[in-house]
């Protein structure tokens, strides 16, 4: 025998698509948010985009660094981070505001426990809510600030979010929230801009339906039953597309490292966040609950995936000794 | 060091087996009123008090004490002691009272105490089990108060009070919640384990290992080091 057998641990057929492929396509798919985000805040959005993408790509590789680990700073997952951040922030918050997220998101949400994969909630989420928490007053004032970083659209912002509307019985005009043309953070308004980037990411194959339809339709239905509205449609599309809802259904609910891998699991996930976002918004204390919703969601990940889990061929059944 | 007397007692209370940082002890007062550094220090100063107090009165009864009824005794004597130190503090410091509450009557159950008293001042003579509470009460004041520091700094701004950061410093408001006590207790022990951990013996597989000593005051059961050990006395004590 002078043939050498190659002997290797599976898997044997590897996708040709890597987490480099992936990040950037998400990145892509943000585009056109973080585009209509400028266009419609200014360029202290751009800004604010920047300097947050900047300080996460920065954290990550100092701490990679200087622990001496293989530097991921190329995969692109900390720029999608810092994106993700900054379209989570509104666009009149102090220049520290994104720094000091971006640091806390890559550091202490994602890098101490164990980087990229390991970490057990959307960091960018975690970051938005460590921010809500800390500075409440700046990440809940929409008003732009006019003057040397003034926006280019200027009678486009003015008034209270819709979401804050809805919730004191007023309607919105569900036009205006579909293009984008109204308050809240830097991504979240434009709806429709936001569905471009989902239907690429659909196209492409890097996300499927089936988190964020459950997610849609699970909110939807718990809004009709207990908003007290019933299936009026300007109440309801005005839940769908004002605040954060659909950045976070189709970005970040199905972020992979923090939602489950089984199929069940993922809709058992979807079920969850449309019920968890429905009762923040209706019941909670502010109007917007979709961060908290999610990232509430992801530490319950381990234990849905743990129930939902395939049984393995050959596995399970009766056992005939 | 020679061990029991009162130099390693201190030594061991503050640095070697810090209540705080090491043992991982008395964590409700720890992530609960250090808010601040003046009540963090409030704290740890009312329960060195209590210990020490306890430690030294536990270590007087411990003949007297039957072993059946131990615990109960043990709850008497840190209780009175509790109640007197609750009176003073309402008379003589009425606003650290105020911003204590609920966890000067806790101090009670606080685990520390009652350890030490299980594990140190029912087998040790008085003025060892003294200085162990009061070596202990250090530590434990000591850790209080360093979280009660950053956490002042980051969360308003302040310590003890006074206004230290400029004007311009927007305090980040989650460091005086409580997520900000377990960020700023986590971040304390890994920079401290940072240092241990780099000085740890190394053996010749290649493993880690903590001197052999301080294996049976270690509350890590997991570690490697404790199979090995036992491994180790199974053949005998044939290493090194």
């Amino acid at each position: 025998m002078s043939e050498l057998l190659h002997v290797s641990s599976s898997p044997h057929v590897r996708s040709k698509i890597t987490t480099n492929d992936i990040m950037l396509m998400v990145v892509i798919a943000l585009l056109p948010t973080t585009i209509f985000g400028i266009y419609n805040f200014g360029p202290r959005a751009l800004l604010l985009i920047l300097l947050s993408v900047a300080t996460c790509v920065l954290t990550e590789y100092v701490y990679e660094k200087l622990m001496k680990k293989p530097v991921t700073v190329k995969d692109f997952s900390a720029v999608v981070t810092g994106l993700l951040l900054a379209l989570n922030l509104p666009a009149s918050v102090s220049w520290f505001v994104p720094v000091i997220g971006g640091i806390f998101a890559i550091l202490i949400v994602k890098q101490l426990f164990g980087g990229l994969g390991q970490n057990f909630m959307n960091p960018a989420l975690a970051a938005r809510c460590f921010l809500l928490i800390s500075f409440s007053g700046q990440m809940t004032d929409f008003s732009v600030p006019k003057g040397a970083w003034g926006n280019i659209a200027v009678d486009t912002v003015s008034g209270a979010t819709p979401l804050a509307l809805l919730k004191s019985g007023e309607t919105a005009d569900v036009l205006s929230l579909f293009i984008g043309n109204v308050q809240g953070t830097i991504g979240e308004t434009s709806a429709i801009a936001i569905l471009i980037g989902a239907i690429f990411l659909l196209c492409m194959k890097i996300i499927d339906l089936r988190i964020p339809l459950t997610y849609l339709a699970s909110f939807v239905i718990f809004i009709a039953i207990f908003g007290g509205h019933g299936l009026d449609p300007n109440y309801i599309l005005g839940h769908l597309f004002g605040g954060g809802l659909m950045l976070g259904a189709w970005f970040m609910a199905t972020d992979y490292v923090t939602s489950p891998i089984t199929k069940k699991g993922q809709i058992v996930y979807g079920v969850i966040l449309g019920v968890l976002t429905g009762l923040f918004r209706l019941f909670g204390g502010s109007a917007e609950g979709v961060s908290y919703a999610i990232i509430f969601s992801n530490l319950l990940v381990p234990l849905i995936e743990r129930v939902t889990m395939p049984t393995a061929f050959g596995k399970g059944g009766k056992q005939n000794g | 060091m020679k061990p029991n007397t009162p130099i390693e007692r201190l030594y061991n209370g503050i640095i070697k087996e810090n209540p705080t940082f090491v043992l991982i002890l008395g964590m409700c007062p720890t992530l609960a009123v250090t808010t601040s550094a003046m009540n963090g220090l409030g704290m740890g100063l009312t329960t060195m008090v209590i210990l020490a107090m306890s430690n030294l009165m536990i270590s007087l009864l411990r003949k007297v004490i039957p072993d059946g009824v131990r615990m109960p005794a043990y709850i008497v004597v840190v209780a009175s002691f509790v109640t007197i130190c609750e009176l003073l503090l309402e008379g003589f410091l009425p606003s650290l009272y105020e911003a204590l509450g609920l966890y000067i009557p806790l101090i009670v159950v606080n685990c520390i105490i009652l350890g030490r008293a299980e594990a140190y001042a029912s087998k040790n003579t008085v003025v060892a089990s003294l200085f162990d509470g009061i070596g202990m009460g250090l530590g434990f004041t000591i850790a209080l108060t360093l979280i009660g520091i950053f956490r002042e700094i980051l969360g308003a701004g302040q310590i003890f009070g006074f206004q230290i950061m400029p004007d311009a410093y927007e305090p980040i408001t989650i460091f005086i919640l409580a997520p900000g006590a377990f960020f700023v207790l986590a971040m304390l022990i890994a920079f401290q384990n940072r240092f241990k951990i780099g000085s740890a013996r190394i053996n010749e597989d290649g493993t880690k290992a903590c001197s052999r000593s301080s294996c049976l005051n270690c509350a890590n059961t997991l570690c490697a080091g404790k199979a090995a050990d036992a491994d180790e006395t199974e053949k005998g004590g044939s290493a090194k």
